[in-house]
């Protein structure tokens, strides 16, 4: 009854291994690390003006201790936050209670009505880290759509997938990134 | 009794290793993958917020990191602390961390230096104001909040 048991043949089982590796090498994703990125401003002059800004042209976002909005002194939700901010910067109808544009000429694009807008963002020393960085978020989100819009309009393509750097300079300058941080005051303590 | 014996007194085939060494490779090439190379030891809690508009960090070597958060031996308390590369520190230590770090790389890199705030998503914005205020002063502007990406859509 005792059969011998044949050699089990091995030779494939290289391609097999290496046939994991790739697989491995392709799915895994190294640990990179992601966020959003800031340019902080430098120092203010203490002898410089402070610079008069027209208050169309500012849209106000507070976010107090308890982590509440509140946008042009109203308050506010972060669902909605995202397309006040849009129709702030982009200001499609000219309302005159939304910022000024001022006609620049951009290469690439030639004349633009660049928005004088800016956000001005100011946060408590009690408001938490995760809610500061959904609202720096929406901010940024808002910024980013209309870069596609305006991407998608001119050159067809979104804004990430734009491959030279004229055009993406070119929407980079008509739409630039007009989030400001007021200068921090200690109002509500620790 | 007998039979068991004439059984085993078989010889058992022999088990083909030739495949050995490229299952250890494999192995080896994997590890080697998912590694980071990290070379201080977090001792801080650190949970990232998520955010929808994150990008990627190039050039990692170009990075240094600043970590915020409550401390992770649960004796040092629960106030959230300060970690430059292994050691906790105050607010008026960032200023020599940034011009160490800067020292560290080629003159030529140093404009592009970038300082990623790795913080807790618990941690007060107090803390990280003065942070960004140190920050400001010694001129290194560029900052990265370091998030985790959230899938789009969450309304």
């Amino acid at each position: 009854m005792a059969r011998k048991i044949p050699q089990l043949n091995a030779g494939s089982m290289a391609d097999i291994a290496f046939l994991l590796l790739i697989f491995w090498l392709v799915t895994t994703t190294m640990d990179t690390d992601t966020g959003i990125v800031r340019r902080l401003p430098p120092p203010p002059d203490p002898t410089a003006e402070p610079p008069d800004i027209k208050e169309r042209n500012v849209f106000n976002v507070l976010v107090n201790k308890s982590d509440r909005l509140f946008v042009e002194g109203r308050l506010g939700d972060i669902r909605t936050l995202r397309s006040e901010a849009k129709e702030f910067l982009a200001n499609p109808y000219d309302k005159p209670d939304l910022p000024e544009k001022k006609f620049e000429e951009i290469p690439g694009l030639g004349q633009y009505p660049v928005s004088r807008g800016v956000i001005s963002l100011k946060n408590d020393r009690g408001t938490s880290y995760d809610m500061y960085i959904q609202v720096q978020n929406e901010l940024t989100a808002a910024v980013n759509e209309l870069r596609d819009e305006l991407s998608k309009q001119r050159f067809g393509v979104k804004f990430a997938d734009l491959k030279d750097d004229l055009s993406k300079e070119a929407v980079q300058k008509a739409i630039p990134v007009a989030i400001s941080e007021a200068e921090p005051e200690n109002i509500g303590g620790k | 009794m007998a039979r068991f014996k004439k059984e085993g007194s078989k010889e058992p085939p022999a088990l083909n290793t030739s495949s050995m060494p490229d299952i250890i490779f494999m192995m080896l090439i994997f590890f080697m993958m998912v590694t980071t190379m990290r070379e201080v030891t977090v001792k801080v809690r650190i949970k990232a917020p998520d955010a929808t508009e994150v990008q990627k960090l190039e050039k990692k070597a170009l990075v240094s990191y600043i970590y915020v958060g409550p401390p992770l031996q649960t004796k040092l308390g629960t106030e959230s602390r300060i970690q430059l590369n292994d050691s906790f520190r105050n607010v008026a230590d960032i200023a020599e961390f940034i011009f160490s770090e800067r020292e560290a790389r080629p003159e030529a890199d140093r404009p592009l230096l970038t300082t990623s705030l790795k913080v807790d998503k618990e941690v007060r914005m107090g803390i990280v104001t003065d942070i960004k205020q140190e920050l400001r002063k010694v001129g290194a502007f560029k900052i990265n909040y370091s998030t985790r990406k959230k899938a789009e859509a969450n309304d």
